[in-house]
């Protein structure tokens, strides 16, 4: 009953997520300043900027990794201010790649894929196996199910994990430099299933420097730099003219 | 009268293990079950259950089992308990035990990346699922070596209940070296069949280790 109290407007047109005026410090310093962002249903998003910017603080917070000290964080309709209920409920509904993988070693592919579905959802031990087996095949993986994660290429980790992720059914994806620990000759068939992730409709938001692919698929990309967001817009006048200095010079640099 | 060393004398040192046996059991069961339980205290995300479990840990890691076993048995009676040699020993060195257990599984709790819960935590795992499902399958590799090897020394270290009147082997031999003039023969007895109990075990430990290398 008390989470659903504190369920907001849950209707088609509500935004996914929602912050407002989000601060958040490590310490004395202060990584987060002032974010107000809105995600519709099914928007891509593209977040970019210099390392130590805040860009990967901020997905974390959305998924709850990173706890905030002020302003409000709305995950379809549930606030992440109020209580660990709402967190819990959040975080089965969100998926999330990390930069190293992160898959568990000591288990299988299958079993990777199985685990959350099983344990979070209750789903059945078949229908878990049905699940993870479709989501393999479709990051094109599924001849791999029975090997640890230590027998695969980077390439091959990093889309299990997103395979992963994607068996817990989730509204919205969120990628923090998922190619970023990757040799380059892997990067294509990350950046390609997450390609295909975004033409089936699938709300993410991605931490990225692969600005070809935010080209491709973002509605919208930010820039941000030192704990704010500088510059937003779509993609097209994004790259073509940056309103502002610290994006131009942070651009010119990338595509030099 | 002084007896020979022969085949009654070494069996009779050889009945020692028994008890030898049943109070590493004791130890390994009680030290293992609440040794769990602090560790998990140690690694929580409440100060106050770690605090206890550190105070837990420096207590009995920092005072002999020797003492803490007379403090049970004679202590607790002192207190109007009466304790029978064997719940004595049962709690000393689940004490003992429980301490240094939870001190090692700690240690290999902490050692697993902290991006395996990250995962964890991401997909809406509980509390209970990722411990059991993700961190501890990981950190019980890694705390092989040193279990195994605090294991063997609690076997050795079961001698120290002769103290409370257990005739184990060590005492056993104790025995049969006074009553043969043979104390080289007796204590190499002794000592041969501490050997016989540990031994596999470091073997099993190498064993589990090369599987587990193998797996990941």
């Amino acid at each position: 009953m008390s989470d659903q109290k504190s369920r907001a407007d849950l209707s088609a047109q509500a935004p996914i997520v929602e912050i407002a005026a989000l601060q958040k410090w490590f310490g004395d310093f202060q990584v987060l300043k002032d974010i107000s962002l809105t995600v519709a249903r099914g928007e891509r998003i593209v977040i970019c900027g210099p390392s130590g910017s805040g860009k990967s603080t901020l997905i974390r917070c959305i998924n709850s990794l990173e706890r905030y000290q002020q302003g409000r964080l709305v995950v379809d309709g549930y606030d992440l201010g109020a209580g660990q209920k709402n967190i819990d409920a959040v975080r089965a509904e969100v998926g999330m790649v990390f930069q190293q993988f992160n898959l568990f070693p000591h288990l299988t592919v299958i079993e990777n894929c199985m685990l959350a579905p099983m344990k979070v959802r209750g789903t059945s031990k078949k229908e878990a196996l049905e699940l993870a087996l479709r989501f393999l095949a479709r990051v094109r993986i599924g001849d791999q199910a029975q090997k640890y994660p230590a027998q695969l290429s980077g390439g091959q980790q990093q889309r299990v994990a997103i395979a992963r992720a994607l068996c817990m059914t989730p509204k919205i994806m969120l990628f923090d430099e998922p190619t970023s620990a990757l040799d380059p000759e892997m990067v294509k068939e990350v950046l390609d299933t997450m390609v295909g992730l975004a033409e089936d409709g699938m709300t993410m938001l991605c931490v990225t420097h692969e600005m070809g692919f935010a080209r491709m698929v973002a509605d919208r990309v930010i820039f941000m730099d030192r704990g704010e967001i500088i510059e937003s817009g779509q993609p097209e006048p994004f790259f073509a003219n940056p309103q502002n200095p610290r994006t131009q010079a942070f651009l010119g640099q990338l595509l030099h | 009268m002084i007896r020979q060393f022969g085949l009654p004398e070494a069996l009779a040192i050889l009945s020692g293990v028994q008890a030898t046996i049943l109070l590493s059991l004791i130890a390994f069961a009680g030290g293992g079950i609440v040794g769990l339980a602090i560790a998990l205290m140690r690694t929580s995300e409440k100060t106050w259950l770690q605090r206890c479990a550190a105070f837990y840990i420096d207590f009995f890691q920092g005072t002999p089992l020797l003492m803490q076993l007379f403090l049970v048995f004679y202590g607790l009676p002192v207190l109007g308990y009466k304790v029978n040699p064997w719940v004595a020993v049962a709690i000393g060195f689940t004490l003992h035990a429980s301490a240094f257990l939870g001190e090692i599984w700690r240690g290999s709790i902490q050692a697993v990346p902290r991006g395996q819960s990250e995962a964890a935590y991401a997909l809406g795992l509980s509390y209970v699922s990722r411990m059991r499902n993700v961190v501890l399958p990981q950190a019980m590799r890694i705390s092989v070596a040193p279990t195994v090897g605090f294991m063997v020394q609690l076997i050795k270290g079961t001698s120290l209940a002769a103290i409370i009147g257990f005739v184990e082997l060590s005492r056993s031999a104790q025995i049969i070296a006074s009553a043969t003039y043979k104390p080289l023969l007796a204590y190499g007895c002794a000592g041969l069949v501490y050997f016989v109990l540990c031994f596999p075990l470091s073997r099993l430990s190498m064993r589990l280790e090369k599987r587990f290398a193998v797996k990941t």
